[in-house]
């Protein structure tokens, strides 16, 4: 294991992180660190461990070892609420919206406070609830279908019902999942506009596949490739790294 | 819709009509032993309330619930045995003033676990409690394992398996197959008279509407919405930073509790409690009364345990064989072509049927009113 010193000011350290399924290492002795408003982009191809990074920092998948600091606190040992409590946020990458509540109610539910059930039984619909969700869902373009049933929406307007849902939450780093998959090109050129918009004052990890999209957005890129790291910088540097050619870019 | 009306035009409707059937046309129509019946078949209502939350909104299917039934009705059952069971009324027995089954199976004293019992408070207390404790048990022990679905449902099934052949083979304790029998009153007072049994259909009938308004209350919060959503997308609501084993177990515990209310109900309108309504058969029994009223809707819920219950009293007084063939073809049937039950045929065929009605004489009489627009459900 790798837990050495690490300079404080990263927002998210990862360290020697390993898991594997039955033998099969799917993310193997990974490490890297994510600081302060920082847009990081993780990109590689199929089965390089993409998703599977992103479900272990969120608690979905237990690593077998290694570590993940986020602001000095080890979320391996953490629950996923408990992880969502920390300060991060995680969007899918099939939306997953609650088809049978409407658009305020997803909202709604994702507004960081009575997470209890307690908390959830005294909850309050009041005016901070009601202006924050307005203000989130003007910003994800759903503002006049507040009361629609989410299984009505299109399905790039479920992809912003999420983001919304994670926006709401207000989390200090934000991951997402390819956010433009299966998007038509004016939604793709919208989505690119709300996640410039509310990547300011957050870190953000994207899994994404659009290269012109990754470009546009990214501060740093880490390409993975079989559970590694195969490169890692700006674009530029990585899109003239030989090995990223060989395996990803050139294909 | 955001609704902030406690119940919306159509669940008023229905509250009402609920109201006037229980309150004044069943107890003003019925002889007192038909009357006794619907009592029972309400008390069935209770469980299918809960089954409502657990299952229809929060997507946990517990075959199991006859386990919580029983046990507030045995609850019940140890408290009005104890009272039947004086000294005066036991000086024949080796033992007098312990039940009588007990005094059969060579009992010289009173179990410790049946002593509380003789408190009227402390057994209404335990009606409430041991049920939700019990589920909470079940409940951490699944949920926080991330057990659900199908093999939660056989579990459940499992337990109320298990709890009916301890009861059974508990003899001493519990009654053993016959159950606790011979039960005569309540705190003194005489539960086998006819104006006690009028008296128990009201008081079970307000029992029930403080269930129904409690359910409303728990769906109508946050938590509601949480339990559908739940249902839909477990990973979004643990990533949305809610504990969803927490948020089942209660409503796993809720379910309990009604279904515990319903059994005590049962103990008292009925004047026994046996293991009978405790197996797998009476659980999966309950399961198909909340899926044929409907196990979206509070009030499908009551009207299924209504008729369901009216169907198999008349149809097994005829046809004793063929009732539980009907039962079965009865859920298939809802489960293939109506999956919201009674209360969604209403909902999708009936209710537009009577808007458009009211609409088309609204419009008839010139005032131009716009409908309110409220959601069916």
């Amino acid at each position: 294991m790798l837990v050495g010193h690490q300079p404080k000011d990263f927002l998210l350290a990862v360290s020697g992180l390993t898991v594997s399924f039955d033998g099969f290492k799917a993310v193997n002795d990974l490490s890297f660190y994510v600081e302060e408003n920082e847009i990081r982009v993780i990109i590689g191809p199929n089965g390089a461990g993409k998703t599977t990074v992103l479900d272990l920092i969120c608690g979905k998948t237990r690593a077998t070892s290694g570590s993940i600091q986020f602001r000095g606190q080890e979320l391996t040992r953490l629950r996923e609420n408990e992880i969502v409590q920390a300060g991060v946020g995680r969007k899918f990458q099939t939306p997953s919206v609650f088809e049978d509540l409407t658009v305020f109610e997803n909202l709604e539910i994702s507004f960081p406070r009575g997470r209890t059930v307690f908390g959830s039984l005294t909850f309050q619909r009041d005016d901070t609830v009601k202006q924050r969700v307005e203000e989130v869902a003007e910003m994800i373009f759903l503002k006049d279908r507040l009361n629609t049933y989410a299984d009505q929406l299109s399905h790039g307007q479920k992809q912003w019902l999420e983001i919304g849902m994670l926006l709401i939450q207000d989390p200090d780093l934000l991951m997402l999942d390819e956010p433009v998959a299966g998007m038509s090109v004016s939604e793709r050129a919208k989505t690119a506009e709300l996640l410039n918009r509310i990547i300011k004052d957050r870190s953000v990890l994207v899994i994404e596949h659009d290269m012109k999209f990754v470009e546009d957005i990214a501060h740093k890129v880490t390409v993975l490739h079989q559970g590694q790291i195969l490169s890692e910088g700006t674009m530029e540097h990585v899109k003239n790294d030989p090995k990223v050619i060989e395996v990803y870019l050139g294909h | 819709m955001i609704n902030s009306r406690f119940f919306n035009r159509s669940e008023l409707l229905g509250f009402l009509a609920l109201a006037v059937l229980l309150f004044l046309i069943l107890p003003l129509s019925l002889d007192i032993f038909r009357l006794n019946l619907v009592a029972k078949y309400l008390t069935y209502a209770f469980v299918g309330i809960g089954l409502v939350l657990c299952w229809g909104y929060g997507g946990i299917l517990s075959l199991g619930q006859g386990v919580f039934f029983g046990l507030g009705g045995y609850c019940m059952a140890m408290y009005l045995k104890l009272e039947a069971s004086s000294v005066a009324n036991t000086k024949i027995q080796s033992t007098p003033g312990i039940p009588d089954f007990m005094d059969w199976n060579q009992l010289t004293s009173l179990p410790f676990f049946w002593k509380p019992f003789h408190s009227f408070p402390i057994t209404l207390l335990a009606i409430l409690l041991v049920p939700a404790f019990f589920a909470l048990i079940i409940g951490a022990a699944m949920f926080k394992r991330r057990v659900g679905g199908v093999y939660f449902a056989i579990i459940t099934q499992a337990i109320a398996a298990i709890l009916t052949i301890l009861i059974v083979g508990q003899q001493g304790y519990t009654g053993g197959i016959n159950g606790i029998t011979d039960l005569r009153t309540l705190h003194g007072w005489d539960i086998r008279t006819d104006h006690a049994k009028f008296i128990l259909y009201f008081v079970e009938v307000v029992l029930l509407f403080g269930c129904i308004v409690a359910a409303q209350f728990i769906r109508l919060t946050k938590l509601g919405r949480i339990l559908v959503a739940m249902r839909e997308q477990e990973d979004r609501v643990r990533f949305s930073g809610y504990s969803v084993a927490n948020f089942k177990i209660f409503a796993f515990c809720a379910a309990a509790v009604f279904a515990a209310i319903g059994g005590a109900m049962f103990t008292l309108e009925v004047g026994f409690m046996s293991p009978s309504f405790v197996g797998i058969v009476p659980s999966i029994e309950m399961v198909i009364y909340t899926a044929v009223g409907g196990r979206m809707s509070i009030f499908g819920a009551v009207w299924g345990a209504l008729l369901v219950n009216f169907a198999k009293t008349s149809l097994s007084e005829s046809f004793p064989q063929l009732w539980l063939f009907g039962l079965g073809a009865l859920f298939i049937a809802v489960v293939l072509a109506f999956a919201n039950g009674l209360s969604g045929i209403w909902a999708d065929h009936v209710q537009p049927r009577i808007d458009r009605l009211l609409a088309s004489r609204k419009s008839k009489s010139a005032a131009g009113m716009i409908a309110d627009g409220a959601p069916a459900e």
